[in-house]
């Protein structure tokens, strides 16, 4: 159980009124049919699963129903920071 | 340390309160092993076991870095049945069921392995056509099941809920009378006396910290007790698959979540079998010791946090509470979450790496103590042999890359 402060409602609200929508800043490849069959599988199915501070996508399903980023530790459910598509890059995912 | 449990011995014991010798010695790592076993739950100790008994291969060690039966082997439900929908998870599955049936006397350790029976619910109208396409396809493949209307299933629970007027009414649902319940921390308790009486150590208390790769090919292992070397590294880590499989520069299929059950206070017996509804989402069965042991759900956020949320709680008391209302004014006594590593078509990976010398053994997700001794046999073997055991061969890590996934969510009774 967490809080999660939504940067659309700018409120700290319950993690129940938000879902989870997967690891951050997997872009679709720009140009699939020149990936081979690995990268293929590596975007579609691989995932980082990173012990430590994670950033990754929630929906706020139940409030404004937007999406956005959430840098959060898979240790301690502590969220670090939040975002808006665009405001981080995915370099700086730890 | 006593080699072998008997009447006998237990009496010698029993009745002189002494004498009771440790049942599973203290190792300390050796510099050097033939094989590595990453992980001492109940998939990586059976995977040691069936190495020395079955594969010739004794000079194995189990590292682990907490203390035996204290991970996801003394946390889950206790569920075991192998009545799953694809041909090649069935295999795999009723293959595990075939050691159960043994296992007590092949370990020398009473796991109190029971078949009580399992029902898996259905709902709606679709529930049950699955549930009948489930259940043909189980007797093909030589796996007992059989359709139950709710007329018997309310026969044989007779507290259980089979009234119209509730928001998901029991339709019918499949049994499988051969599945059933062990007592889980003694399944891993078992696995590792036995095999420590074949030479296996296992080795408490030590993390591994990185894993030695060298031209591509796998050296040893450093840890918390000091560097091991082997020649075969056999990872069994299951929440933290992904962090291991780092070490070596891999990345896995899977991603891990808080999967959350809890108990009663204990009572008088009540229910005789093991029910689960995928539908309402719960599952419940009576422990030995009286308490009812329920399961809920994972969280769908990654966690290798050891708890979840408190909705995925109060979302599994209230479909328990519907099927049994029995159970409204009965008090919980604990509640716990362990991490399961999921994979997206809901099967394991067993199989070799990149890495030479390096096997996976992973994915299980929610459903892996009922495969435990079934993981083991086929992953020693891959093991030993440096290739697949037949039935292992579908769980390859390259299906994520061919395409050939073993769909059994939602197909297979598997509660997500």
């Amino acid at each position: 159980m967490f809080l999660i402060n939504c940067p659309y409602c700018k409120e700290s609200r319950d993690q129940n009124e938000f879902s989870p929508a997967g690891e951050a800043f997997i872009a679709r490849p720009q140009n699939p049919e020149a990936l081979t069959d690995e990268e293929w599988a590596d975007y579609v199915f691989y995932r980082t699963n990173h012990k430590g501070d994670h950033w990754e996508q929630w929906v706020h399903t139940s409030g404004c129903r937007k999406y956005f980023l959430v840098k959060r530790s898979t240790i301690s459910h502590e969220v670090k920071e939040v975002a808006t598509f665009g405001e981080v890059k995915g370099e700086s995912a730890s | 340390m006593q080699k072998k449990y008997s009447w006998y011995s237990l009496l010698k014991a029993g009745l002189s309160n002494q004498d009771w010798d440790k049942a599973i010695p203290l190792s300390k790592p050796k510099p050097k092993y033939d094989v590595i076993i990453i992980g001492g739950g109940g998939h990586g100790l059976a995977t040691a076991y069936y190495l020395a008994k079955e594969c010739g291969i004794t000079n194995v060690a189990v590292v682990e870095k907490g203390y035996i039966g204290g991970g996801n082997t003394g946390r889950n439900t206790t569920i075991i049945r192998s009545n799953y929908l694809r041909d090649e998870a069935s295999s795999l599955y009723e293959h595990s069921m075939s050691l159960w049936e043994g296992l007590s006397e092949d370990l020398n350790f009473n796991v109190m392995f029971s078949q009580r029976g399992v029902y898996n619910l259905g709902h709606t109208l679709q529930d049950m056509r699955d549930i009948e396409r489930r259940v043909n396809a189980n007797v093909l493949n030589g796996v007992d099941a059989v359709v139950v209307d709710h007329k018997e299933i309310k026969e044989q629970i007779p507290i259980i809920n089979t009234s119209k007027n509730v928001r998901y009414p029991i339709m019918g649902a499949s049994f499988q009378a051969r599945g059933g319940v062990a007592r889980h921390d003694g399944v891993a308790w078992g696995f590792a006396r036995a095999a420590a009486n074949l030479g296996v150590d296992i080795i408490q208390n030590c993390e591994v910290i990185d894993i030695e790769v060298e031209e591509g090919r796998v050296k040893g292992v450093k840890t918390t007790q000091g560097d091991i070397m082997a020649d075969r590294v056999g990872c069994v880590s299951a929440g933290h698959s992904s962090v291991i499989a780092k070490m070596a520069g891999l990345r896995l299929p899977v991603e891990s979540h808080p999967l959350q059950a809890f108990v009663s206070e204990a009572l008088k017996p009540i229910l005789h079998t093991v029910v689960m509804s995928n539908a309402v989402h719960g599952y419940v069965s009576q422990s030995d010791k009286g308490d009812l042991v329920i399961g809920a759900g994972i969280d769908g956020y990654n966690s290798y946090a050891q708890r979840g949320s408190a909705k995925i709680v109060e979302h599994c008391a209230a479909a328990i509470l519907e099927l049994f209302p029995i159970f409204s004014r009965v008090r919980m006594n604990r509640q716990w979450g362990g991490i399961v590593d999921v994979c997206p078509d809901a099967c394991p990976v067993i199989s070799p790496t990149k890495v030479e010398g390096l096997y996976f053994n992973c994915g299980w997700g929610t459903g892996g103590f009922k495969a435990t001794p079934g993981s083991g046999n086929v992953f020693a073997h891959t093991i030993a042999q440096d290739k697949q055991h037949d039935l292992a061969v579908p769980f390859h890590i390259d299906r994520f890359t061919t395409g050939a996934l073993i769909d059994e969510h939602g197909a297979a009774g598997v509660a997500h």
